[in-house]
């Protein structure tokens, strides 16, 4: 489907050379991160011999373990589920007409348009008002942390995992369901044994999506998180606005390559996608 | 399409009847499926948003915390202040620079992109995507390193005899940030718009003697303009909202949207006014996106 016409001369040089200088924006300043967290000095940018010491000071940090543990504890919870519920809205929202199904469908795409900073304030709000009324009508003294994040995180994945469970549903065609329910299976069993198989790549590439999104966030988290209780990028970012040392070098590159094998493996479920 | 629907094993005559029961009953099974995440979004999306149009109209009390009565409009009045004025044209103008910026390095790149062939452009796109995944902030942070004290960036200014530039902490390193950041949100609508034009149309205005300029002027760029929208309102809505990027690159001169909302609910205490200012945010975004689905479409 190669369609545009092939630069000539000059033009193609240059377009070529903007090529390769885009690569470098992207990838030069990753690549000195990693060399820097090795970097035995006490100036972030500064290479002073080879040394794990950063690394060493990220396990000892018990904050910081703490800070990861409790990232990936809300990652899985939000995780799973925003894939249940992403998925079945998906489905209804593909596969049925019901009433609302129109507003349910624009206010599904409002999480993802809506700026992180309006999210993190509404939910604060929220939050406020919401705790104080468990503690006036039931006595309840609930505090922000584990459950606060969890549940502003799937609020915002529900939509991103329905996104991409829609994309596929969109593009699967019906016969096959259709035979199936023909052929006296339930509709259940239709879609555990046909529709199911065949949205699993979407499912999977969803749910790598909402675990990235998770594990990343940190403007809505920072607003959500309670005093003593964080995640990993809210940590981070903390450290990083105390002043850099070299320790947030080495929790950096845990944290990129931690995303960069979450692509890996959305990369994958893609190509089983087109394979399958 | 489904005329008949065999829910047991008995075969029914499809009767006016049977369909609108069966019909009643899908519309029923669809809005069960969809009310988990509706009853969901309700809780914590729509009601949370109401919450903020509330206190955006409240008042704030003498001990930072906000009165709920006697609504009024001194917290949309505020936002014409003039530093408040400041700030907001501060992060629509870096917001606009960004956007710009980003598109002046992003459609010869996937211009590019689509003159290649189909499995070195695959592998391409893949490394557009693997930036587009990465932690947001560890990008950003990764240029506080590079312009920091003594790092890298000062390194390299030096060696060409440029003196020390100090970038850091300027309205620059918070558009090198930003572009850094949302540059693949430019560069995938744009491929996507580009690679689906018609590359005959191209060599036809060549053959009738258009000269590169005009065949881009006149047949490229009006054939890739909903890529072109679509990537600047991808790259424009977050820029303009950014918090993480003006908190690690900028410096106290470059306050911007984001974080003096932020300031709003975690410093000064003035809820009210904080609530109005990302409602005002949250409409601006909503305008801009209606944008894109009217002119730019679905190209992602």
């Amino acid at each position: 489907m190669s369609n545009a016409v092939e630069p000539r001369g000059l033009s193609k040089i240059g377009l070529q050379i903007n090529g390769w200088l885009v690569y470098l924006f992207f990838y030069a300043p990753i690549v000195l991160l990693v060399i820097f967290s090795f970097s035995d000095s006490r100036n972030v940018g500064k290479w002073g011999g080879f040394t794990l010491g950063w690394y060493e000071q990220f396990i000892d940090s018990s904050n910081a373990r703490n800070a990861l543990e409790n990232s990936i504890k809300i990652a899985i919870v939000v995780t799973i589920i925003s894939v249940i519920l992403g998925t079945m809205s998906a489905l209804a929202l593909e596969r049925f007409t019901f009433k609302g199904k129109r507003v349910f469908d624009a206010l599904l795409y409002l999480p993802i348009i809506i700026p992180d900073v309006t999210m993190a304030v509404m939910l604060l709000l929220f939050f406020g008002e919401f705790f104080e009324i468990l503690d006036n009508l039931f006595g309840l003294q609930l505090r922000k942390g584990f459950w606060s994040i969890s549940i502003s995180h799937i609020a915002f994945n529900i939509s991103f995992v329905s996104v991409v469970v829609r994309a596929r549903l969109a593009g699967m065609s019906r016969d096959l369901e259709e035979a199936a329910v023909d052929l006296y299976a339930s509709r259940w069993k239709a879609f555990r044994h046909v529709t199911f198989p065949q949205i699993l790549p979407g499912i999977a590439g969803g749910a790598l999506l909402a675990m990235t999104l998770s594990l990343d966030d940190v403007v809505i988290t920072q607003f959500v998180a309670g005093p003593g209780w964080t995640t990993l990028p809210v940590y981070v970012f903390g450290l990083i606005r105390k002043g850099v040392t070299p320790l947030i070098n080495s929790i950096s590159v845990i944290m990129l390559v931690s995303s960069m094998l979450l692509v890996g493996l959305s990369l994958l479920a893609e190509r089983t996608r087109r394979g399958g | 399409m489904r005329k008949r629907k065999h829910t047991d094993h008995v075969v029914e005559v499809a009767t006016p009847e049977f369909e609108k029961a069966a019909q009643k009953k899908e519309s029923r099974r669809g809005l069960l499926m969809a009310l988990p995440s509706y009853l969901y979004l309700i809780l914590f999306f729509v009601i949370p948003l109401g919450i903020v149009l509330i206190y955006s109209f409240a008042t704030r009390n003498r001990f930072g915390g906000t009165d709920l009565s006697g609504w009024n409009l001194e917290s949309y009045e505020r936002i014409a202040e003039p530093i408040v004025r400041t700030i907001l044209f501060r992060s629509l103008w870096l917001a606009i620079l960004t956007t710009v910026i980003c598109l002046v390095i992003a459609y010869p790149f996937a211009y590019y992109l689509s003159t290649r062939k189909p499995t070195i452009r695959n592998v391409m796109l893949v490394f557009v995507m693997i930036p587009f995944w990465t932690n947001f902030l560890v990008r950003n942070y990764a240029w506080r390193v590079i312009l920091g004290n003594d790092g890298p960036f000062t390194k390299v200014t030096e060696f060409f005899g440029l003196g020390t530039h100090e970038l850091l902490f300027s309205q620059k390193a918070v558009v090198l940030g930003l572009v850094y950041g949302y540059l693949p949100f430019m560069i995938l609508p744009l491929y996507a718009a580009i690679e689906r034009i018609d590359g005959q149309l191209l060599e036809a205005s060549r053959d009738l003697y258009g000269n590169g300029w005009q065949s881009f002027k006149n047949v490229l760029l009006p054939l890739s303009m909903p890529g072109v929208i679509a990537g600047s309102i991808l790259v424009f809505v977050p820029s303009l909202g950014a918090y993480v990027t003006p908190e690690i690159l900028g410096g106290a001169k470059t306050t911007l949207l984001g974080s003096y909302i932020v300031t709003q609910f975690l410093t000064a205490r003035n809820w009210p006014f904080g609530a109005a200012l990302s409602f005002v945010l949250m409409a601006v975004m909503l305008l801009m996106t209606i944008i894109y689905f009217r002119k730019g479409g679905r190209t992602l």
